[in-house]
């Protein structure tokens, strides 16, 4: 920032399209807003209020011995793990057998297929919470872990397929045909040849399709029960009818995670790549 | 009749899929449509009572606004921005690309919390503007809510700026510039033009995405003032009208879906999406 207030160049000095001054401060404003809220949530984790005052008062890890040890928010965030990691098997499983098989296929019906497996992505929200709440409420699966596992996967779907089918752009076809002819079959090839050279498409489409899942709250909140809710939708009471600061230290604690795993992700990747 | 081909055997990698999404999204999507127009007496009621109701299309017109609004200071914040990412050393635009993505990685709750410590009576933006003597409190307000969506949606503008900004040949602007055009002239005349097909696409796609947002709008919003979302939630979980909920859906979805379809035609929307929904882990690209 002191370099930005630092006296500008005469013209001479300055070159022909230089940035301004006034842009590298908006700019600068602007990464500000981007990283503002985390910035907040991490120091009020701390706080020994049993309000949402800020700035926190005191230093302490009483919201944190909370979180870890009130059975509401332990089940909540069992909850999520156990939903997050069946959604994402499920999601990870079918979404790269899809990108397998459309990797191979064209025409007008593999790319309508695919527009459709995409299609969650741009849908709201809120309008998918909503029919399937609907429909749900028939099935009966309101409130239940199948019906969780099943809204959760059927979103995280096109995380795995654009990162598979992106691993899949790089590979050879030459290598099947290669294992084929010697010998080994479809599921040998997958497993021997395929398998390893897309991991790492396959890896970032499971833990995407994780976090999309532990993350989502909408449908969550359409799907809840007093029996079974996730931890999203237990930070939301706490917001709308608890007033319970926990949620500074459950908010800590998903942010890190969901940090250090994309830069581990990021970490690996590059490494990888070298 | 012609011979038919054999469909490849590769379907039945793709059939799991499909078969998940059919039941999960088209089945109960399907469903609502049948709802919506009363099935099973053929009525078009539900679709115009929403328009004659009085409630919803001003609960639409707000949500219209509050969209429009977030897109503007999207594109006025995310604009410059972009171009400071096109101008900068290498290994700051990694880091200004990191930061466009913190957004991403940061949980939809814990955001919203932090959005309401930020905003609420006595926070600091209120401390700060009570050192002038002012109140400012956009906790509970339609203002909250732009700022807070503003911040989540930056990204969709920054990402697709940046990708066309990137494209322009500067020289262009030396050129402008050697034949003694103005720099804010040059600017107008020639980049801006570029860099249209950015900016439309930013704009549909943050403005598409600002529609159907429920969580912010119910956390920061004021009640009084809900917004669509809000408003089908309440519908179907409050008032169990199912038909007149589905209704909704179905408007909130085709709009969001025509817009999209246009701003996929105009940038290869879709495909940015994958992208951003790759660099949430990979980081930069």
């Amino acid at each position: 920032m002191t370099a930005v207030l630092e006296k500008a160049p005469t013209r001479r000095e300055r070159a022909v399209d230089a940035i301004p001054w006034w842009l590298k401060l908006l700019a600068g404003v602007v990464a500000l807003y981007f990283v503002l809220p985390t910035l907040f949530v991490i120091p009020m984790s701390f706080s020994t209020a049993t309000t949402f005052q800020f700035p926190p008062k005191g230093f302490s890890f009483h919201l944190y011995e909370n979180f870890f040890t009130n059975p509401v928010w332990l089940d909540a965030l069992r909850n999520s793990v156990v939903v997050a990691l069946l959604a994402s098997l499920l999601a990870t499983v079918v979404g790269t057998a899809a990108a397998l098989g459309l990797h191979n296929l064209q025409g007008r019906l593999a790319r309508f297929a695919r527009t459709l497996l995409m299609i969650s992505i741009v849908t709201p929200a809120i309008v998918i919470a909503v029919a399937i709440y609907i429909s749900f409420l028939q099935w009966q699966l309101v409130g239940t872990l199948a019906g969780y596992v099943l809204a959760h996967a059927a979103i995280g779907v096109p995380f795995v397929l654009v990162s598979v089918s992106s691993a899949l752009g790089g590979f050879d076809p030459k290598l099947l045909r290669a294992s084929a002819s010697l010998g080994a079959p479809p599921v040998r090839t997958f497993l021997r040849v395929t398998a390893p050279l897309i991991s790492r498409g396959i890896v970032t489409g499971a833990v995407f399709a994780f976090v999309t899942s532990f993350d989502e709250v909408v449908i969550a909140l359409f799907l809840r029960s007093p029996a079974l809710q996730t931890l999203p939708v237990q930070m939301y009471n706490s917001v709308t009818v608890e007033i319970d600061p926990t949620i500074a230290a459950s908010s800590s604690v998903v942010v890190t995670a969901v940090t250090v795993t994309c830069l581990v992700l990021q970490f690996v990747g590059s490494r990888r790549k070298k | 009749m012609s011979k038919r081909r054999v469909p490849s055997p590769q379907w039945l990698l793709v059939l799991p899929a499909l078969a998940l999404l059919t039941v999960i999204l088209l089945v109960p999507l399907g469903r609502s449509v049948g709802r919506s127009v009363g099935a099973p007496v053929w009525t078009f009621e539900h679709y115009k009572a929403l328009f004659t109701d009085g409630v919803t299309l001003t609960v639409l017109g707000r949500t219209a606004a509050t969209a429009a609004m977030v897109t503007v200071i999207a594109l006025l914040l995310g604009y410059p921005y972009a171009y400071v990412m096109t101008r900068v050393g290498p290994r700051l635009r990694g880091l200004l690309m990191v930061i466009v993505l913190v957004p991403f990685w940061t949980s939809v709750m814990a955001r919203n919390f932090a959005w309401i410590l930020i905003l609420q009576r006595n926070g600091p933006v209120d401390s700060f503007f009570q050192l002038f003597g002012l109140h400012v409190v956009l906790f509970e307000s339609v203002s909250g809510v732009v700022v807070a969506m503003s911040q989540v949606l930056l990204p969709f503008m920054v990402l697709p700026l940046f990708s066309t900004l990137s494209s322009i040949d500067r020289r262009l602007l030396l050129a402008a510039r050697g034949l003694g055009s103005h720099p804010v002239k040059a600017f107008w005349r020639i980049y801006w033009p570029l860099s249209r097909g950015g900016v439309v696409s930013g704009v549909i796609l943050v403005f598409t995405l600002s529609l159907g947002f429920y969580v912010t709008p119910a956390l920061l919003g004021s009640p009084q003032e809900s917004l669509v979302a809000q408003l089908l939630g309440q519908r179907t979980t409050q008032l169990l009208d199912f038909e007149g909920a589905s209704a909704l859906g179905m408007l909130v979805l085709v709009v969001t879906l025509v817009l999209v379809a246009w701003a996929n035609r105009v940038g290869g929307t879709i495909s940015a999406i994958g992208a951003v929904a790759t660099t949430r882990t990979e980081g930069r690209r």
